[in-house]
């Protein structure tokens, strides 16, 4: 099977494109972008004038629900969404039920996803056993089932000790730790920033303490061990600062940011509306402008979507008895490209955040449409506009805060190893 | 007005007619008119997920002076103990076609978010909600202020003690903000003031003698016993040295200052009995007052239903 896609504006960063130009799809692969290889004949014209072609996107956090809360969401429904969102590689988290916790989950995802799933399914395993913070897990049988990380998610891992053996024992694996800075006794039971809408609403707070002391704990044992840490979903201008800090003293670290905490502060969040519970949890105004304005600094390597489907039910009680998150996967693109037109970062830049810069943090080969690569790629018109409602929403959970919004621009087709996985009909 | 969720949103003109409302369901001899018949034939149900005597008795007996048919419920003990979500209960209890739910619960936004989810014919009057709001105390409170202190807008008052788990204090501030009072203070050690509280309007104070000086008016807030657990505060003994209401510390404030609090009073720790039973204080003013103003408001927005 050959496919030609024509006169598309290319955005490839890892490969420094950023042209109209023609592309080649042979068999799975990428077989050219630019000149036509030779001898070939296609099966199949695209004219995608007008379109931009992207890699297709990896995101790094992504709930796909599957083992054990099938009732929220599964591979087959996230794995679609993804795509419809221009997603072609996920990274799926070990909070599922049982946790991934040994090779036998890691592989009963891995089937699943072969079964059912409609793009490529990474998974990153539990820190420490069961997640519950005390014990290391199986770190090394995860990494030969093919984890491509460790982390302990949203659960506390009991102390800096414990912390630091499994920092420790994760490098030894040659495992990427994704540590998310929580100091869970400053969160406490919180469900909200603390500052002017806590107190408004009478609700529970959670620091920026709760992020800048984690932040500042883990350096210090990045410090004394040299092991490389990934941090998870920064909210605070705070911890961004002091992480750009510790890498320009040579720390070996990285971080990420979700969509939603460059869009919505703790000001948004209007009458008690669950569907804007999230954790960490939507910050100060100048936090967002902080986020925005270090996005295209070094220490942050990707842009993710946070993906966490609920059932309806999930979000349907007052705002601290919701269960926090947001469906995310079908705002990831639109937001990112919102970025775009914000003037917060460059095309490219963005591009760079959403494709071969977390493949490199998870050191998987995607997020390029270099020759001889899986040719997994999206085509996106930047002249549809349309509206996200439950109706349009291909992901099982509806829960999100950005309902009702219009977008202009849209994914059209997506391929994932050559594969047309997805079309836009409407 | 279809529900009354919040002192937050609503205007002077609406907070003002709410006290000249209760003043008309009120005697010339300060107590209640004994029976109207402005909410006969309807339903009004008392929802409380938490414990309380003062607001549900007061309630229903202001329903019954309007009356209403009235059904108490202490959820507490019974649905959600199995299991039951708060709106699978609310549904069950629609079903019996009721007019009017006065809902206490323990969680911040629980009354809203049951306003949101109800039959548009039924209104929702919130009697606390976690620390956000307890609209009908603050309006009772207002009510009491205005009746012997007049006018707000000269009047400096003091909110002392436990705002931060206070629903009685934020729906207060707000009520006192609209109606104009001039000058609204909090008094309180910093593990008890949320964060941020000035941008509600308010000026904080770390000590009590300070912050009383020259008030009109002091709202003596609840301490409860649970806060001396998560470090808030070392024990009811040093509290009451730094924050606890004597007549020292009264005789601070303006002359004929008058002494409020919410209920039930810690003798001894948020205040001295000499303080509580003195001519000051107008505790149970507040208490006899609490029916009128509920009657005012169930009345209205009865008045308002389809």
């Amino acid at each position: 099977m050959r496919i030609e896609i024509n006169n598309a504006h290319i955005v490839d960063p890892a490969n420094n494109v950023n042209k109209i130009a023609n592309l080649y799809i042979h068999n799975k692969l990428i077989a050219a972008v630019g000149d036509k290889p030779t001898d070939w004949q296609a099966d199949t014209v695209i004219d995608a004038k007008g379109s931009y072609v992207f890699p297709g996107l990896v995101d790094i956090a992504t709930r796909l629900r599957e083992p054990g809360q099938e009732h929220k969401a599964t591979i087959a429904s996230e794995t679609y969404a993804a795509v419809s969102g221009g997603i072609t590689s996920v990274v799926c988290l070990p909070d599922t039920e049982p946790v991934i916790n040994s090779p036998a989950e890691v592989e009963l995802i891995q089937q699943r996803t072969n079964a059912t799933g409609h793009c490529h399914v990474y998974v990153i395993g539990a820190l420490t056993s069961q997640l519950k913070g005390s014990m290391l897990s199986e770190m090394a049988a995860l990494k030969e089932a093919g984890v491509v990380g460790v982390s302990n998610v949203l659960h506390p891992v009991a102390n800096n000790l414990v912390l630091r053996r499994t920092m420790e024992y994760a490098s030894s694996q040659d495992l990427t730790l994704f540590y998310y800075p929580i100091d869970h006794s400053l969160a406490a039971n919180g469900c909200i920033h603390e500052g002017l809408s806590a107190t408004r609403m009478g609700l529970t707070g959670i620091p920026t303490a709760a992020e800048t002391a984690a932040v500042g704990s883990c350096l210090a044992l990045i410090e004394q061990t040299g092991v490389r840490v990934h941090f998870c979903r920064l909210s605070t201008q705070r911890a961004i600062q002091m992480l750009e800090r510790a890498r320009f003293d040579g720390a070996p670290i990285s971080a990420d940011v979700s969509t939603h905490q460059l869009f919505l502060s703790d000001m948004d969040i209007a009458d008690f509306d669950g569907n804007y519970h999230v954790l960490p949890p939507l910050r100060d105004r100048s936090d967002v402008a902080g986020l925005r304005l270090k996005l295209a600094s070094e220490i942050i390597v990707s842009l993710c979507s946070d993906h966490q489907p609920h059932e309806r039910d999930a979000k349907l009680a007052p705002f601290a008895s919701t269960e926090p998150g947001i469906s995310a996967l079908e705002t990831l693109l639109p937001l990112a490209l919102q970025l775009v037109k914000d003037e917060v970062a460059s095309l490219v830049d963005i591009i760079s955040l959403l494709t071969y810069k977390p493949a490199q943090l998870l050191s998987i080969n995607a997020g390029s449409l270099s020759p001889g690569q899986a040719a997994d790629l999206c085509i996106y018109d930047p002249t549809i506009e349309w509206q996200l409602t439950t109706e349009s929403m291909h992901s099982s959970g509806k829960n999100t805060p950005f309902l009702h919004k219009t977008f202009k621009g849209k994914v059209t087709d997506t391929f994932v190893n050559g594969k047309l996985v997805f079309q836009n009909n409407s | 007005m279809q529900h009354f969720l919040t002192t937050e949103s609503l205007s002077k003109d609406q907070l003002t007619n709410i006290l000249d409302t209760a003043e008309s369901f009120t005697n010339v001899d300060g107590g209640t008119v004994k029976k109207v018949p402005l909410l006969r034939g309807k339903t009004i149900i008392n929802l409380f997920f938490e414990a309380s005597t003062r607001t549900r008795t007061t309630f229903e007996l202001a329903a019954k002076r309007l009356s209403a048919d009235v059904l108490n419920m202490n959820i507490s003990s019974s649905a959600t103990v199995k299991g039951e979500s708060l709106l699978d209960t609310l549904r069950n209890l629609e079903a019996m076609h009721v007019d009017m739910f006065i809902i206490r619960h323990q969680d911040s936004g629980a009354a809203e978010f049951l306003s949101r989810h109800i039959s548009p014919h039924i209104s929702v009057i919130n009697a606390g909600d976690g620390r956000h709001a307890h609209p009908t105390q603050a309006m009772l409170d207002m009510y009491t202020i205005r009746k012997i202190k007049g006018e707000f807008k000269n009047l400096k008052v003091a909110i002392v003690g436990d705002l931060l788990h206070s629903r009685v204090a934020r729906s207060q501030i707000h009520a006192l903000r609209t109606l104009g009072a001039k000058e609204i203070r909090v008094i309180a050690p910093r593990t008890l003031l949320p964060a941020r509280i000035e941008s509600l309007g308010v000026k904080a104070f770390h000590n009590i003698e300070t912050g009383l000086k020259n008030v009109d008016v002091i709202v003596m807030l609840r301490l409860q016993k649970e806060r001396m657990q998560g470090a808030l505060l070392p024990s009811e003994h040093e509290y009451f040295h730094l924050f606890g209401l004597t007549k020292e510390r009264v005789a601070l404030a303006a002359k004929g200052a008058i002494v409020m609090h919410p209920g039930p009073i810690n003798r001894g720790v948020e205040i001295s009995s000499e303080v509580a039973d003195s001519s000051q204080s107008v505790i149970l003013k507040q208490v006899s007052y609490s029916i009128a103003v509920r009657m005012a408001i169930m009345a209205m927005l009865a008045g308002n239903q389809s």
